[in-house]
C-alpha cells in the first residue's frame, strides 16, 4: 500500500524539516563547572549575592535530595540520568547594559527574532526602553538558560502595585515576599526533582498582585535551554492576595542537540480569599529525532494552593514538546469553595514519552475541580494520563468532575490512563469517565470526500478533539497552540 | 513507608519461609513448582505499601498475627455447613485448606482430583501472594471438564476452623480445565470462624468456545484475612463469565487476571463490595487483551458503611494485536458513612489503535431526591435506602444467569443489611 511508503515519506521530510525551534545561539556563557556538590550550591548562591536564610534552605534541600531516590512509578524509561555530568548554572556574560538596540548583541538579538518576539518587546527585552505612550498587551520574562535575561513592563505593572520580575530580584527587592511563600506549596524536600530544584534553581519569574488588584496586561515567561550540558532549573512563585487576578502565560523552547538535557522546573502558586490564578503553558521543548535521539527531559513540579474561600486556580497546558515530559500540575484546595481546574492537551509522536495529569487534593467545603485531559499518541510514543483526585474528610459537598479522552494514531503507539480516586466524605461527588478511540474512518472519509487532504482533515479532527482544552487558552496562545498541534502530527497519519 | 512495616513485613515472610523449610518433605505435589515457588518468594517476600499495585492495601494487620499450620484437622463442620444455601448442586467441601471427602459429593460430568496441589502450568510466580501460595499450597481440587461436555455445576466451600485455637493460614490450589466447548459453573463460598488466613489460588484454562461461570461469596469470618488469586487463560471465543460478592474479612483481597488469548474470547468480571465495621476489603483486576475482537466487561459497586475502606483496581491491558478490543469497565461506589473511604484506580493501557475501551467511576451517597421520593409514597426511610442500595447493586447482580446463586447472593445481601441496621 503506497500510503505506508508515502508516511515514511512524509515523517523523513518532516524530521528533515526539523524543529523549528532548533536553533542555538553562541553567546558568551558565564558556567559553573559540571557536577553537583555543596560546593556548587554555594557558588550560585554566592553569583547571586543571595541572603543567608536562602543559601540556608538550599542546602537544606541538597541534603534532602542527596536522600532521595529517583522516581519509578512513572511509565516512562530513559537510561539513567548522570547528575554529575551537567552544569548546574549557565548565564550570559554581563555586560554593561545597552543604550540603544544597537548596542545589543546582536546574536541575543537574532534569538529573540527566530523566537518570534515582536520587534518592540524585542528591544525592551534586552534592556531598551519602551516609548512613551505605548501599552502592549502582553509583559514578557524570558529565562535564557538558568537566568532571567530581561522583564518588560515592569514600570507599567508597578503603577498598579503588580510586582513582577526575576526571583534572584525579588530575594533583594522583597525578601520578606519571598521568604514568607518560597517553599510554602512545593516544599524543598517534597519530591526528588522538587528538591534538586530547590538546591540548585537559579532563577524564574516572581509575580505578586495585591489585594483587590485585578493584574492590567497577562504576564508571560519564555523559557529556554540554550548552553549545551545545562540543566535548567527555573522556580516560578505567583502570590495573589485577597481579590486579586492574573493570568499568566508560559512558553518554552530549547535548541535541537542529540544529547539530553534535563530541565527540573517548580512552580509555586498562592491564591488568597477570592484570588484567581489561571496559568498557561504551551511547552514545545525540544522533542528528540525520530529515533529518539536527543530531546528535553521535562521532569516538573507544578502546584498551586487555594488557600483563601472562594479561590481560582486553574492551569491550561498544550504539551508537545520534550522527550519525556513528567508532569502533574495540582491544586490544592484549602478554602472553603475554591476551585481547582485542569485542561490538558498532550500530544506525543516519534518516540516522545509523556506521563503527565493532576492532582485535586480537596480539603475545604463546597470544593470543586474539573479535570479534562486530551491525549494523543502517534508514531511510536507513549501517553500516560496520572491523575489523582482526593476528597478529604472535611470536604463536606466537594464536587469533581473528570473526563480523559485519548486518541491513537497509528498502531505502533501507546496511551494509557491512570486515575486515582480517594474520597473519604460521603457527602462529595466525584465522576470519572474516560475513553480511548482512533481517529474514526468515516470522520475522515467524510472530510476527504470534501476535499480536505489528509493531514488537513487530520489536524482538524484532532483541533476538534482538543477544543474543550484549547478554548480555555488566552487568544495568542490559542492561536500558537492549534498551529503547533498541526505541525506536531505533521506525517504521523498514512 | 515506614521502616517499622518493612521489618514487620519481612519477620512475616521469614515465618512463612521457615514453615516452608519445615514441612517441604511432607508436602505433596509437584516439588520442583514448589523449590521454584519457595525461590521466588524467597527473593520477593510480601508485598508491601510502596508497590503500586499494593499501594492501597496495606497487609501489616496480616503481619501482626503468627500464623500456625493447621494441624487439628477433623473440626465439626456440621452447623456452618448447615448455614450453606442449599443450591442442588454437588459440594466439594475443604475445611482449613484441606479437602474432606467425609462432608464433600461425588461429582458427575468432570473429573475430579484432591490430595494435592492443583498447580497446572508454571505460572504468575512474579504475583508474590501466587508465589507463597505455591510454596505453602497442601491440597486443593483439580476439576476436568472433556471437551463438549456441559458438567453442569458444582459448588466449591472453604471453612476455616477455629477448632486450633491457634490462627491459622492456609493455601489451597485449585485448577478449573475445560475443554473446547465444554460448561461448567463453579459457586465458591469462602467462610468460617475465628482467626484465620485462607490465601488460594485458581488456575482456569477456559478452551475454544468452552465457557467457564465462576460466583463467589466471600463471607470469611470477622476476624479472617483472605487474599485470593484467579489466574484465567481464554482462549477463541471462550468465556470466563465471574462474579465476586465481598462481604466478609478483617482483611480482604480479590485479585483476578484474565488473559484473552484467542479471537473473540471474552471475560466478565463483575464485582460487589459490602462493608462495614473496620473492614478493608479490595477487588483487583488485571484484564489482558491479546488477541483480536476480544472483549471485557466490568461492572464493579462498592457500598460502604462505618469506618469500612474499599479498593478497586482494574486495569485493562491491550496489546498491539488485539485489534478490535471492546473493553468496558464501570465502578461506582456509595458512602454510607462520614467515616468509610474508597479508593479507586481504574486503569487503561492499550497499544492498539483500533479498540473502543472506556472506564468510568463514580463515589456519591444516596440521592436524596431518590429517598425523599420513597418516603414521600410512605416507605419508612431504613427500608427506602434499603431499596436504593439494591437498586443500586442490581446492575452488577442482574447478569447472573444461575438464578439460585442469586437467589443465595440476594439472601447475603439482605443478611448484611440486617447486620448493618
Amino acid at each position: 500500500m503506497p500510503a505506508v511508503t508515502e508516511t515514511l515519506d512524509t515523517v523523513a521530510a518532516v524530521t528533515e524539516g526539523g524543529y523549528k525551534w532548533g536553533f542555538s545561539t553562541d553567546i558568551e556563557m558565564d558556567m559553573a563547572p559540571k557536577g553537583l556538590n555543596e560546593d556548587i550550591v554555594r557558588l550560585i548562591s554566592e553569583r547571586k549575592a543571595e541572603p543567608a536564610w536562602l543559601l540556608e534552605w538550599r542546602l537544606k534541600a541538597f541534603a534532602a535530595w542527596l536522600k532521595m531516590e529517583e522516581p519509578d512509578w512513572a511509565k516512562v524509561h530513559h537510561p539513567p540520568i548522570d547528575y554529575q555530568d551537567l552544569h548546574y548554572y549557565a548565564a550570559p556574560k554581563k555586560k554593561p547594559g545597552p543604550k540603544s538596540l544597537d548596542e545589543v548583541d546582536p546574536e541575543l538579538l537574532a534569538m529573540y527574532e527566530k523566537l518570534g518576539i515582536p520587534l518592540k518587546e524585542r528591544a525592551i527585552l534586552a534592556g531598551v526602553e519602551p516609548e512613551e505612550g505605548e501599552r502592549p498587551p502582553v509583559a514578557v520574562d524570558a529565562v535564557f538558560d538558568s537566568v532571567s535575561v530581561a522583564t518588560t513592563f515592569r514600570a507599567t505593572l508597578a503603577k498598579s502595585g503588580v510586582i513582577f520580575c526575576p526571583i534572584s530580584e525579588a530575594v533583594h527587592s522583597h525578601p520578606e515576599l519571598v521568604k514568607q511563600y518560597l517553599g510554602s506549596v512545593v516544599p524543598a524536600g517534597d519530591n526528588y526533582f522538587a528538591a534538586l530544584n530547590s538546591a540548585v534553581f537559579s532563577d524564574g519569574s516572581f509575580v505578586f498582585i495585591p489585594k483587590g488588584v485585578r493584574c492590567p496586561m497577562e504576564l508571560s515567561t519564555y523559557f529556554r535551554i540554550n548552553a549545551r550540558n545545562t540543566g535548567q532549573f527555573e522556580r516560578t512563585l505567583i502570590v495573589v492576595e485577597d481579590g486579586g487576578h492574573v493570568s499568566y502565560l508560559e512558553g518554552c523552547t530549547a535548541p535541537q542537540r542529540d544529547e539530553n538535557q534535563l530541565h527540573a522546573a517548580v512552580v509555586e502558586l498562592v491564591a488568597m480569599t477570592d484570588a484567581t490564578i489561571k496559568y498557561s503553558t504551551v511547552q514545545n521543548w525540544y522533542p528528540g529525532d525520530a529515533d529518539g535521539k536527543g530531546g528535553i527531559y521535562n521532569f516538573v513540579t507544578k502546584r498551586g494552593a487555594c488557600r483563601g474561600a472562594r479561590s481560582k486556580i486553574s492551569w491550561t497546558q498544550v504539551e508537545t514538546g520534550s522527550a519525556i515530559t513528567w508532569k502533574y500540575p495540582s491544586c490544592i484546595l484549602q478554602g472553603d469553595d475554591s476551585v481547582g481546574e485542569f485542561y490538558s492537551v498532550a500530544v506525543t509522536t516519534n518516540r516522545q514519552q509523556a506521563d503527565t495529569g493532576t492532582k485535586m487534593i480537596h480539603i475545604g467545603k463546597r470544593t470543586k475541580s474539573t479535570i479534562v485531559s486530551k491525549g494523543i499518541s502517534a508514531g511510536r510514543s507513549d501517553n500516560t494520563y496520572r491523575g489523582l483526585v482526593r476528597i478529604m474528610k472535611g470536604a463536606d459537598g466537594a464536587r469533581n468532575f473528570t473526563q480523559c479522552d485519548s486518541l491513537l494514531i497509528g498502531d505502533q503507539c501507546g496511551a494509557h490512563t491512570v486515575p486515582y480516586i480517594e474520597s473519604r466524605n460521603p457527602t462529595a461527588k466525584t465522576e470519572h469517565e474516560a475513553t480511548t478511540s482512533k481517529i474514526a474512518d468515516d470522520q475522515l472519509f467524510y472530510c476527504r470526500q470534501r476535499g480536505l487532504s489528509q493531514e488537513d482533515a487530520v489536524g482538524l479532527i484532532v483541533n476538534g478533539f482538543c477544543k474543550d482544552v484549547l478554548k480555555e487558552l488566552p487568544m495568542e496562545f490559542a492561536v500558537e497552540a492549534q498551529k503547533l498541534l498541526a505541525v506536531s502530527l505533521e506525517g504521523s497519519v498514512g | 513507608m515506614n521502616a517499622v512495616s518493612q521489618t514487620s513485613l519481612q519477620a512475616s515472610a521469614a515465618s512463612f519461609r521457615a514453615r516452608y523449610e519445615g514441612l517441604k518433605e511432607r508436602l505433596g505435589g509437584d516439588s520442583i513448582q514448589r523449590a521454584e515457588a519457595a525461590d521466588a518468594f524467597a527473593h520477593q517476600g510480601l508485598p508491601g505499601p510502596r508497590e503500586e499495585a499494593w499501594h492501597y492495601t496495606a497487609l501489616r494487620p496480616l503481619t501482626e498475627v503468627a500464623f500456625h499450620e493447621p494441624v487439628v484437622l477433623l473440626s465439626d463442620c456440621a452447623a456452618a455447613l448447615a448455614a450453606l444455601p442449599d443450591l442442588g448442586m454437588p459440594r466439594l467441601v475443604f475445611v482449613d485448606g484441606r479437602f474432606r471427602a467425609d462432608l464433600s459429593d461425588a461429582v458427575t460430568g468432570a473429573t475430579l482430583r484432591t490430595g494435592a496441589p492443583a498447580f497446572g502450568p508454571s505460572v504468575a510466580l512474579g504475583e508474590k501472594m501466587v508465589a507463597l501460595n505455591a510454596m505453602l499450597a497442601e491440597d486443593g481440587a483439580a476439576i476436568t471438564v472433556a471437551p463438549g461436555v456441559d458438567a453442569g455445576a458444582v459448588m466449591l466451600v472453604s471453612l476455616g476452623s477455629d477448632a486450633h485455637g491457634v490462627p491459622v493460614s492456609f493455601h489451597p490450589r485449585h485448577s478449573v480445565v475445560l475443554g473446547a466447548g465444554a460448561r461448567l459453573t463453579l459457586v465458591e463460598v469462602n467462610g468460617g470462624t475465628g482467626v484465620y488466613f485462607n490465601n488460594p489460588v485458581l488456575v482456569a484454562e477456559v478452551a475454544e468456545d468452552a465457557t467457564l461461570t465462576h460466583l463467589r461469596i466471600q463471607q470469611e469470618a470477622a476476624g479472617a484475612f483472605h487474599i485470593s488469586t484467579v489466574l484465567a487463560d481464554v482462549q477463541a471465543r471462550g468465556t470466563y463469565d465471574s462474579f465476586t460478592l465481598a462481604l466478609g474479612g478483617r482483611l480482604s483481597r480479590v485479585e483476578v487476571h484474565a488473559a484473552l488469548l484467542g479471537e473473540k474470547a471474552m471475560a466478565h468480571l463483575n464485582a460487589a463490595q459490602l462493608l462495614g465495621g473496620v473492614q478493608h476489603s479490595d477487588f483487583t483486576t488485571i484484564v489482558r487483551h491479546d488477541a483480536p475482537a476480544t472483549a471485557s466487561r466490568q461492572t464493579v459497586k462498592n457500598v460502604l458503611t462505618g469506618r469500612s475502606k474499599g479498593v478497586f483496581q482494574g486495569k485493562i491491558e491491550v496489546a498491539r494485536v488485539a485489534q478490535k478490543t471492546d473493553g468496558y469497565q464501570m465502578n461506582q461506589t456509595l458512602l454510607l458513612s462520614g467515616d468509610a473511604e474508597i479508593d479507586s484506580k481504574p486503569q487503561l493501557e492499550i497499544y492498539a489503535d483500533d479498540v473502543k475501551c472506556s472506564h468510568g467511576a463514580t463515589v456519591g451517597e444516596l440521592d436524596a431526591d431518590q429517598l425523599f421520593y420513597l418516603r414521600s409514597r410512605g416507605v419508612p426511610e431504613a427500608q427506602a435506602r434499603n431499596i436504593l442500595v439494591r437498586a443500586f447493586l442490581s446492575e452488577a447482580l442482574d447478569p447472573i444467569e444461575h438464578e439460585g446463586a442469586r437467589a443465595a447472593m440476594e439472601a447475603a445481601i439482605a443478611a448484611w443489611w440486617e447486620r448493618q441496621a
